[in-house]
Order: C-alpha cells, then structure tokens, then sequence
C-alpha cells in the first residue's frame, strides 16, 4: 500500500504494528484516556511544586556532572559497596549480565526466584536465561505479573500491562489462578494476585530488583515501588542481586533528594512512591550482590548529540504524554523501552531494527517539555533520523523524493514553473490526486488546488498598482 | 521599516487567500513589505527526513534570498523554527545566514513584540477554537504549554484574537495536544495520523467551534482534510485571515 505518487512507503515496521493496534479503536481510545489522565495528574503535581522548573534543571546539572565523572563514580560506588560488605560485578553487555546473575543463583542452588521490576533485566533477556536454564522467575510487581502470565513484554516502562483491561486480566487469572469465570474486580483480582505473589515470596531462594538510583558516595542502592514487592524480595530470601545500568548513579544521598522529588511526580502524579527504600548493606547472614552493566550505554556516552539521553530516570512522563504512544501502545515499538525515550535509546543497540522509530513521531515536543530531566527528546529523535539517513536508514523512494523536491527549491524559476503547472493541472483534473493509492486520502479530503497561487496574485496585484486605475 | 515576507511553499500554491491576507494586514500596520520572487521553502521536510545535505542547500537559498530586509516575516510557527532553531546545525558557520536568522519573526510574534499591536480594526463574530501548534508553541514559545504548567500567560495569538470584535474562544479538553500532521508523517503513518487529526477535530467541535485557527496552515490542511471527509460545516481559516477581518 506505498503511495506511489506521493514516493513514501508506510514508516514501516512501526506504522504496520501501529494500524493493528489502531484498528480495535474503542481499545485505542481506552488507552489514550487512560494515559491522558495520568498526564493530567502528573501536571496537577508538578503544578504545585513552584520551583518544578529549576529541579528539572538541577536534575539535569547533576546528570551531566555524574556522566561526565562516570569513571571516577563508578570507582567510588564499587569501594563504597564492599565497605558495606555488597558485592559488585561489571558486565559489559546483555550476556555477561545474564552469565553473572546465573552463577550467583547457581552457587546458591536457587531454584524460585522472584524480582521486582528492572527495565534492564528485560532488557538483557534474563528471564528466558534463566528459565532455559532451570529457573523459575517470577515478576512481582502486579503489571509485571500479568504480562509474564500473558507471555508478552511489558508495553509501558511504569505500567506494564496498560494495554489490557480489567476483562483480561480476569480471564488471565482464572486460567492461571483459577479465579471464578466473569469476575473481573479490580480489588478482588489483585487480592487474588497477592495471595498467589506471598507464597511465591515465601519460598523464593534468591530475589532479584532493579535501581532506580545508586548513590556513589555511600555506596547505597534505592528502590521505588508502590506495592512493596522488591522490599519483599530483598528482605526475605537469603540472596538479593540489584542489576542497574551505569547510568543509575548520583553522586549523594542529598543529590537523591532532587530526584526522588520528580520521580513519581512525573511518572504517575504521586508526590512520592509508597515505598523508596536505601538498601546500603545485606542484613545479617545475607548475601547482597550489585551487577552494574554498560550494553551500549558507554557508546551513547561517547556521542556528544545522544550523552544526555543518559539522564533519563524511567519515570515513563514521555509515554504518557506522547499522541503516538497514547494511540498505537507501547507494543508498536518493537523494542524493551518504548516511546521517545525508546525511540532514542533503541536505534543505538540496534539500528536496522529500530530505523523506523525516530520516525514515529510528529516531534511536537511535548516529550522535551513533560522530561524531569530536560532530556531534549524530540531533538535526539530528530538526530536520530539523519543518523538513520547516513547509515541508510531512510528508504530509497522518500530520498529520492526529497532529494528532487531540494533541487526544485534550489531552481526558483523552475519551482515557480512546476508551482504554474501544477495548479493548472490540480485545479483542472482534481481526481488525479484523489485516489485509494495516495495515503492522504485515507480519511482526509485532498486540499482543492487553487488556479492562482500567492505569487501569482502577488504580480498581478503590483501591475495593478503600476496602472492608473480603470475609469 | 522593510520586511522581507516569507511564504511556507505549500501555502504559496494551496492557501493563496491566508498568504495574502498576510500582505494585507502587514502593509495595514504600516510595514513595507516585499515578496521575495526567488523564495522557495525552509528546507524542513528534508531536514526531518535526515537528509541533511539536501536540507543546507535549501535553508543556504532562503538565507540568500532574504538577506536585504530588515526584518523576516513568516505567517508559519513550524517554517519560523526551522530557520531560527534548526537551520544553523544543518551547515558550517554562517554570519550572514544567522543575521537573517536573527531578524526572521512568525507573524504573530511580530505584530505582538515587535511592532506592539494593541488594537485592530477586525470583526469575526463567531466561535473560534484556537489550535496552538507544536513548532510554534514548544519550539517559539508563542505561548504556555500544559506540560509547563507554572507559565500562567496567555498566547500571543490569543491577545492578537482578544482585538477582534465579536470573537469568542472556545476552551478545549486538550488545549495543546498535536494534531498529528508531522510533515511526512501524515502520509507515512496516515491511519495514526488521521486518528490524532480527528480526536483534535472532535475536541473542537464538541466545544462548539464554528472555526478552527491557528498560527500554521500546515496543521489546519490536516485538520481542514478531516473536516471535509467526514463532512463537517466547521472550516479552518489561518490567524492572518481572521486578525485582516476576512470573516468579518
């Protein structure tokens, strides 16, 4: 279905899984209200915090100074944990990641496993790892949860099970918890869910969570949830394994203030998370482990447009607030981290996979504006696409098509010959654009094309003015 | 005073009336105006494309072109930002393109800041929804957007329209949202685009709009194309027309 007068394909992949999503429109809508009212709350909190612009700008200041100091950081993090008697492991990629939590959980003989929400964890794969290896793992955090029941990745960094409705997931529970048929309670559901996490919380071997924040200085590592789950899955089996990218680092406990004032204000317009936990040593005849990862992260360091995509603190404000996101969901992405902060975190892992993303935007901006970190969004994703353009990213039709209109604009006595004919041609024969292969009319009338464009009207009205007027 | 009058390309061909209502309300407030006849585009849907070669070549042309004035006017936020915000990265340094640069205002900021306009003998008695485009808003600041919610001021379009006699403003659900436009977009993902176009149709229409305005002609085509399909009586008219009292 490429247009083959306009010279665009379809921004394929992304525009192909968004048309699925997009097609089921009540449930689009469903999505795009439900986002839309966490947008709104988030303004309703940040509007009641006077100095929320200058935080955004200290948060960023911090950020900077941390990616720039990253070395030195990391250095003191890793001494400031071993003084507190944590291990610490480095893992360059996905793999190593993996091959590390797998050798901690095997010394222990670890059979059941639970963890709390980690981003990187999914995004290095460890899951099926695992479970390829014997292990069962269970997400706790609620959303979590259902999607692993449903077999899917989350499609919201925050709200992984955004996607789904209340009927879903009380067929999912029945199946699974065998909950009774029909009944999709929200409360009932999640006391049922709860039921079945405690047990699994019980027996659990080892607990793996991610970190929201770790602190360089004292070596402590913090964790934001609101249901409890990872203070649960630190707290009670004898082995915690915290996996965190490099960037999660600050520099102070004092600099973590900053931050988790706009966390949760930004991600769900709470002022707090119920539960921000500073876990900085194992409790007595525990074990406790920090696996701290690079996988691509010091590549984005090194190139000066993207450093600051660094900042991000997976607070999920630009999904909420972005018109694509809200409408097409976060599985029309293809990638772990969906929405402008996964559009320009994805093409640096993989670029011929995640092409089409940096192009899945109108960049309205509203992600750049809505980021507690000044993350300039919709720039990088603009970066992106002459990074995508240079490395062939960009399909040779709409280059070529491009290409052409430029060497018009750049001939103006061409341009304002090809501007005369097509009004001739479009005022006379309107039809010749009004068909099913342009991808314009697809729900929208073309524009009727003038006989006289602005130029035109522009000279007549100036030998008008030359003339003495008519009697 | 002589200003340089910048028409986007497409609306030069598809929208000649909201261009020349441009000229008029121009000369009306006192400017010398001159058009250019060698202008062609901004160079923004190549930059947005990633082509960038392409894109310093057209926005190099524009500089060229409207070196002489004093002043750039462009009734387009979208066009306005692409020469003052993103036309410099695309080329080595230029001092003669970031004078132009410097000197190139969107209409509304140029009746507002620049020659101050407090008053204007236009009449529109009708209810208008304000469509407060994204280029324009987060990239010009033309006004607050809900995502800074602290900034309490009105847009400049909306005093520019408070001049106007009988004109009522409606207020909308999603006061700024994007109305799914995007350039290329709109045609490389035109079942999303059309969705976004008609949720912002919808929100005006629900408020009572008889007319959709905006700073940006480029959105209104969109949203003008939406309206017609589906066969609404709601029309869009670009702020110049309005503020030039063409719907008087």
């Amino acid at each position: 279905m490429s247009g083959a007068i306009s010279g665009y394909a379809p921004n394929a992949p992304h525009a192909e899984r968004s048309e699925k999503f997009l097609a089921n429109e009540e449930r689009s809508k469903r999505h795009d209200d439900a986002l839309w009212f966490v947008r709104t709350k988030r303004d309703r909190a940040t509007g009641l915090v006077v100095e929320w612009e200058e935080l955004r700008r200290q948060a960023s200041r911090i950020k900077a100074h941390t990616v720039s100091h990253l070395d030195e950081m990391l250095v003191r993090f890793e001494a400031s944990c071993r003084a507190n008697g944590v291990t610490v492991h480095w893992a360059a990629d996905a793999e190593e990641h993996n091959r590390i939590v797998h050798g901690i959980l095997a010394k222990h003989g670890a059979k059941n496993i639970v963890k709390s929400k980690s981003m990187l964890t999914e995004e290095c794969g460890l899951n099926p790892y695992l479970h390829e290896r014997g292990m069962e793992v269970v997400d706790t955090d609620l959303g979590e949860y259902i999607v692993q029941l449903r077999k899917e990745p989350p499609s919201h960094i925050v709200l992984p099970a955004i996607h789904t409705t209340r009927e879903d997931i009380g067929d999912l529970f029945h199946k699974h918890l065998g909950t009774p048929e029909g009944n999709a309670d929200p409360e009932f559901l999640t006391r049922a869910a709860r039921a079945e996490l405690r047990r699994r919380f019980i027996e659990a071997d080892a607990g793996i969570t991610g970190v929201n924040f770790a602190v360089s200085e004292t070596g402590g590592i913090v964790v934001c949830t609101n249901e409890g789950n990872a203070d649960l899955g630190m707290l009670l089996p004898k082995v915690h394994i915290a996996c965190m990218g490099v960037e999660k680092l600050i520099p102070t406990l004092e600099d973590l203030a900053v931050f988790t004032r706009l966390l949760t204000r930004a991600a769900t317009g709470q002022h707090i998370t119920t539960y921000t936990s500073v876990i900085h040593k194992p409790r007595p005849g525990a074990e406790m482990h920090v696996v701290i990862v690079d996988n691509g992260r010091s590549v984005m360091l090194g190139r000066d447009e993207f450093r600051e995509s660094l900042n991000c603190i997976r607070c999920g404000a630009c999904m909420n607030t972005c018109p694509v996101f809200r409408r097409t969901g976060g599985h029309s992405y293809g990638s772990v981290i969906p929405g402008p902060i996964g559009s320009v975190l994805s093409p640096s892992l993989d670029l011929k996979k995640h092409a089409s993303l940096p192009f899945a935007s109108t960049l309205c901006g509203s992600c750049t504006d809505v980021c507690p970190v000044k993350i300039p969004l919709h720039e990088q994703l603009l970066a992106w696409r002459k990074f995508a353009a240079k490395h062939g990213g960009v399909s040779v039709g709409k280059r070529f098509g491009m290409n052409a209109a430029a060497a018009v604009f750049l001939r103006p006595a061409l341009w304002r010959f090809a501007g005369r004919l097509g009004a001739a041609v479009g005022s006379r024969f309107p039809s010749l654009f009004n068909h099913r292969f342009n991808p314009w009319t697809r729900g929208r009338a073309m524009p009727s094309i003038p006989a006289k464009g602005f130029r035109e009207l522009y000279r007549e009205r100036a030998r008008r003015d030359r003339q003495p007027p008519a009697e | 005073m002589r200003v340089g009058l910048f028409i986007p390309c497409y609306m030069d061909r598809l929208y000649p009336r909201a261009a020349m209502a441009t000229l008029e309300l121009l000369e009306k407030l006192g400017c010398e105006v001159v058009f250019p006849e060698d202008q062609t585009c901004c160079g923004q849907p190549m930059a947005n494309s990633g082509l960038t070669a392409s894109a310093a070549g057209v926005a190099e042309h524009h500089a060229r072109v409207f070196a002489e004035f004093d002043y750039v006017v462009c009734p387009s936020g979208s066009c306005t930002s692409m020469i003052r915000n993103h036309s410099k990265s695309l080329a080595p340094a230029n001092p003669a393109a970031d004078a132009v640069r410097a000197r190139t205002f969107e209409l509304c900021e140029f009746l507002h800041d620049v020659l101050k306009v407090r008053s204007l003998d236009a009449a529109c008695p009708r209810k208008v929804g304000l469509h407060r485009a994204c280029h324009g808003l987060r990239e010009l600041r033309l006004g607050p957007d809900s995502e800074r919610g602290h900034v309490k001021r009105p847009a400049k379009a909306e005093l520019l329209l408070g001049m106007v006699k009988g004109l009522e403003l409606v207020e909308l659900d999603r006061p700024d949202e994007c109305c799914g436009f995007g350039g290329a977009f709109s045609v490389g993902e035109a079942t999303l685009s059309v969705r976004m176009g008609r949720d912002r149709c919808a929100d005006h229409l629900r408020h009572g709009a008889e007319v959709i305005v905006s700073w940006d002609m480029s959105c209104l085509m969109h949203m003008e194309g939406i309206l017609r399909h589906d066969g609404s009586s709601v029309r869009v008219a670009h702020i110049a027309e309005i503020l030039n009292g063409d719907l008087a």
